[in-house]
């Protein structure tokens, strides 16, 4: 059982996040909810107290110092997430709240545009509910139909049947780059080959893939792609979607408001242009600018050495939870994030939660807004430990302790 | 080093967890109700046999929490011969044991078995995995014909 060093001083990156220098319920915290919400470094902190203390006004109005000041820190974190997702251009990036409404502006903006009745949307059986329900309202909307690609009983997307269900009716392809609930991380290079191969647009929903993997939509060449803040160690309430530039273009507006008007009059109004057309009414000024923070900070221990480490965990703590007869992994895939999903032999997840919370140890218990993965794999919920870049091989140990301490107490 | 949850997870709990009472489906049922937990996925079939106005039988059908089935396990076996009104008194006095404020007056000797799950009122997150089926049975009681949710 190796356990290899990271790239970058642990011990220092643990320090910059003041949360986990804590104990709970008489423990040291042991955070293993990272899928869910990363904690924030001190930057990303002090960026927020820094904008209201120093910089904050209103952007993209007025004429007056702060208000210019607040409009380029603004527009600046713009340039940092698109040179964080190599895009081609600034403008290409919009933001909003995070990854569920990314998703939502595309099913209403694009697909009301481009989807009719008898229409179909792909998405697969691996999604998370914010990949499913913004479809569904469409489909509601529109007369479309939503087709899902299989799982297998490891995790992973069957392609056969992904070309299969790939049809002339196909509008729109949407699918997890990396699933929250399983770990898998997806073939998306074959699968946008093979969708583009139609002339169909594919959204990658990389709300995990984010925080774990260097992301270059050039060349990866999607079409649309949705993080979120708060997964990248960034404040929550601020997300990204990114589209390429053609296609955002001909997007009708999805919500109206200030910002995203060139002129209104009670006869009609212009929009103004990207990425401004998508941004209806004060922004999320304060943390759009602590995510540009959020993004420096990833950077500088560098997103590889974080998915290096991240992977040494996970295979540790694979190697470990295979040694506990009664547990058993849910997401067997062989390309995979740093997720453990599992279940115990007749212990269900919400005690494992409860219990292990009793030892400091935070882990997700439920259903991960992907209950038809649940329902697939015949399980209620299951109980999730996700790492993230602060995490160690020594809280490897103590989950696993943990984990023997609750089988032993259900006898 | 996991002895200080014991106040919730006692071994009356485990044993209902492990050998739940009355944990079957009722063909002659004349009530019978699902309730669930969005939050966690908890399912519960409640079976209820009234006849007037006295619960002459109880049963349950689901997949839950250690908590959630002790709980409902529990119920059967404390409201089965009770009256509609004495179950839906037991309902509130639950209600109140698990949901009250610590400072609220509780003689626990009063609550004979029920007093088992007091402890979870200092667990918020898990109050709903003991109440689903005290709400389950209200609902049976009154002769909603729907789903019961607890959120």
């Amino acid at each position: 059982m190796t356990r290899p060093q990271p790239e970058f001083d642990l011990a220092k990156a643990r320090a910059d996040f003041p949360i986990l220098n804590q104990t709970i319920n008489r423990h040291p915290l042991v955070y293993l909810d990272n899928a869910a919400s990363t904690h924030k470094p001190r930057a990303v902190i002090d960026s927020i107290r820094k904008v209201y203390e120093e910089d904050y006004s209103n952007v993209h109005r007025g004429v007056h110092t702060l208000s210019q000041r607040c409009t380029d820190l603004y527009e600046f974190a713009r340039e940092k997430v698109q040179a964080f997702l190599n895009a081609r251009h600034s403008h290409e990036i919009i933001f909003v709240r995070g990854t569920t409404e990314a998703i939502n502006l595309v099913a209403q903006s694009y697909g009301r545009k481009n989807v009719g009745p008898g229409d179909e949307i792909l998405i697969t059986a691996m999604e998370h509910h914010s990949n499913i329900v913004p479809w569904q309202m469409l489909c509601e909307q529109t007369g479309a139909l939503l087709k899902v690609v299989p799982i297998s009983r490891t995790g992973e997307l069957l392609m056969e049947d992904f070309n299969r269900l790939l049809s002339d009716r196909t509008r729109l392809v949407s699918v997890t780059h990396m699933s929250n609930a399983l770990g898998t991380i997806n073939p998306v290079e074959q699968i946008i080959t093979l969708t583009h191969a139609r002339g169909v647009p594919v959204l990658l929903d990389g709300a995990q893939s984010a925080p774990h993997m260097t992301v270059d939509v050039q060349a990866l060449n999607c079409d649309f792609y949705a993080f979120s803040g708060h997964k990248l160690y960034g404040p929550s309430g601020i997300g990204v979607l990114y589209g390429k530039e053609s296609l955002l273009k001909a997007m009708p507006p999805w919500q109206g408001g200030g910002d995203m008007i060139r002129r209104v009059t009670f006869e009609g109004t212009e929009y103004n242009d990207l990425p401004y057309k998508f941004e209806a009414g004060t922004p999320n000024i304060a943390d759009t600018i602590a995510l540009g923070t959020a993004i420096d900070y990833v950077n500088a221990i560098g997103v590889n050495a974080i998915a290096e480490h991240e992977h040494y965990l996970l295979t540790y703590a694979t190697e470990q939870a295979l040694t506990i007869p009664e547990l058993t992994i849910i997401g067997n895939a062989p390309h995979k994030g740093a997720i453990l999903s599992f279940t115990l032999d007749r212990i269900h997840p919400h005690d494992i939660g409860t219990l292990l919370d009793q030892l400091g140890i935070a882990i997700r218990a439920g259903h991960h807004c992907a209950m038809p993965v649940m329902d697939f794999f015949e399980v209620p919920a299951t109980a999730r430990a996700s790492f993230g870049l602060y995490n160690s091989f020594e809280e490897v140990d103590v989950l696993m302790d943990g984990i023997r301490q609750v089988i032993k107490m259900f006898g | 080093m996991l002895d200080q949850i014991r106040d919730l997870y006692q071994e009356v709990v485990f044993d209902h967890n492990r050998n739940p009472r009355n944990f079957r489906i009722m063909e002659d049922a004349n009530r019978k109700i699902e309730g669930f937990n969005p939050l966690c996925g908890d399912r519960i079939t409640l079976y209820v046999k009234v006849i007037d106005g006295k619960i002459e039988d109880v049963s349950f059908q689901g997949a839950g929490c250690a908590i959630s089935t002790a709980s409902a396990s529990l119920m059967t076996e404390i409201v089965r011969g009770k009256t509609e009104q004495e179950a839906e008194d037991l309902f509130e006095l639950f209600h109140r044991i698990t949901t009250g404020k610590n400072g609220d007056e509780i003689n626990l000797e009063d609550l004979g078995k029920l007093a088992v799950l007091a402890g979870v009122r200092a667990y918020p997150a898990r109050v709903k995995c003991a109440t689903l089926a005290w709400h389950s049975l209200q609902s049976a009681l009154k002769n909603e014909d729907a789903t019961v949710s607890t959120e």
